[in-house]
């Protein structure tokens, strides 16, 4: 609902615009953003078709497991009650490397089902402490390959696309740590 | 050279060869992926070309620019720079919008720019805060959100201006 207000807000604050200050050439401005976008979508197809069958590679290969089960001490030490329930780790763990490798959609069906589970050990609707941490995780994105993004930049013709990659990872660590302070700093205000 | 160049072949190479080892048909494994990656392109086709429209609508009437003159303060006060603010702005409510806007962005100003590099560090280190935290929250039944949402906003903004800061020095 937000993006229909924001949509509409955008075409009628173009026409004001348009009109207070005769700018021409707006419908001529309509066309080329749409043709635009679809260039796009068809420059876009080619590496997020690469990108997403590399992921199922990771996926059938067995290196998302590993990589999950590495994570899983980690994990362990940050949600202490989610430790002592194999499924709920399983989920978790599992949506934090889907999170790692960029695969956005692989994550969301997985943190879905560690919420659920936690939903149904606490047996209330109000969010625990536990659920915040992972949302948090979770908006705060923790990517090691971010490919939608690289695959856009490598459409519109940067050098190296994946050059972003360690600018990127130092940025997920810094909003990662400010979102889990934060977590902790809250919990104690929300009693 | 930079490491970089090699680390797409280098990570497929890795890839294919555990998958192999677990006896997995990998060019299949990699077709029935690839198959998923265009139902993404087709899920956020519409909507790249509706905000594109929106945009190139908002740039042509001159909208854009006296927007990013007026938010441009509040830009400074964080450390970003005010072009980027429209992505600031949509990155928490659309995913697809937040792609259309970073994409305007490197293609106004060229992917290599520092501006293009910020919309792109911020594109790939924040996520959709406000549709997470509802499919998540929706799905498990939770009523009261308590913090989620005021700790996943100081994530948000502490990535904003970090993105903005390492375009900078990196």
């Amino acid at each position: 609902m937000v993006m229909s207000w924001i949509w509409t807000g955008m075409v009628g604050l173009a026409l004001v615009f348009g009109l207070v200050g005769g700018a021409p050439g707006l419908a001529q401005a309509a066309m080329t953003g749409a043709g635009r976008a679809v260039e796009l979508g068809v420059s876009l197809a080619g590496s997020l078709c690469l990108w997403s069958g590399f992921a199922e590679l990771l996926r059938q290969g067995g290196l998302r497991d590993r990589l999950g089960r590495l994570l899983s001490p980690l994990l362990g030490r940050l949600y202490p009650t989610a430790r002592d329930d194999p499924e709920t780790m399983g989920s978790l763990s599992g949506n934090v490397t889907a999170n790692l490798l960029g695969l956005g959609n692989a994550a969301t069906p997985l943190g879905i089902a560690a919420v659920r589970r936690m939903q149904a050990l606490a047996g209330s609707t109000a969010a625990t402490d536990e659920m915040c941490l992972l949302i948090v995780m979770n908006t705060a994105s923790i990517q090691l390959l971010p490919t939608t993004v690289a695959a856009l930049r490598g459409s519109l013709g940067a050098a190296r696309p994946f050059d972003i990659l360690p600018a990127v990872w130092l940025t997920s660590a810094c909003s990662v740590t400010a979102g889990i302070l934060a977590a902790k700093g809250l919990k104690r205000l929300w009693r | 050279m930079a490491v970089t160049d090699y680390l797409v072949p280098g990570l497929l190479l890795l890839a294919a060869c555990a998958a192999l080892r677990k006896k997995q048909d990998v060019y299949g494994a990699l077709q029935e992926g690839g198959q998923n990656g265009l139902r993404l392109v087709f899920t956020v086709l519409p909507a790249l070309v509706m905000l594109l429209t929106a945009l190139e609508l908002l740039r042509q009437s001159g909208a854009l620019e006296a927007l990013t003159r007026l938010l441009t303060p509040a830009a400074r006060l964080v450390g970003i720079p005010a072009q980027t603010l429209p992505l600031v702005l949509v990155r928490p409510f659309s995913g697809s919008a937040a792609l259309a806007v970073g994409a305007d962005l490197m293609g106004t100003y060229g992917p290599d720019s520092r501006i293009g590099r910020t919309a792109a560090i911020m594109l790939g280190s924040t996520e959709t805060t406000f549709y997470t935290i509802s499919v998540y929250f929706g799905a498990a039944g939770i009523k009261k959100t308590r913090y989620a949402v005021p700790a996943a906003l100081i994530a948000d903004l502490a990535g904003f201006a970090s993105a903005a800061l390492f375009a900078r020095i990196l």
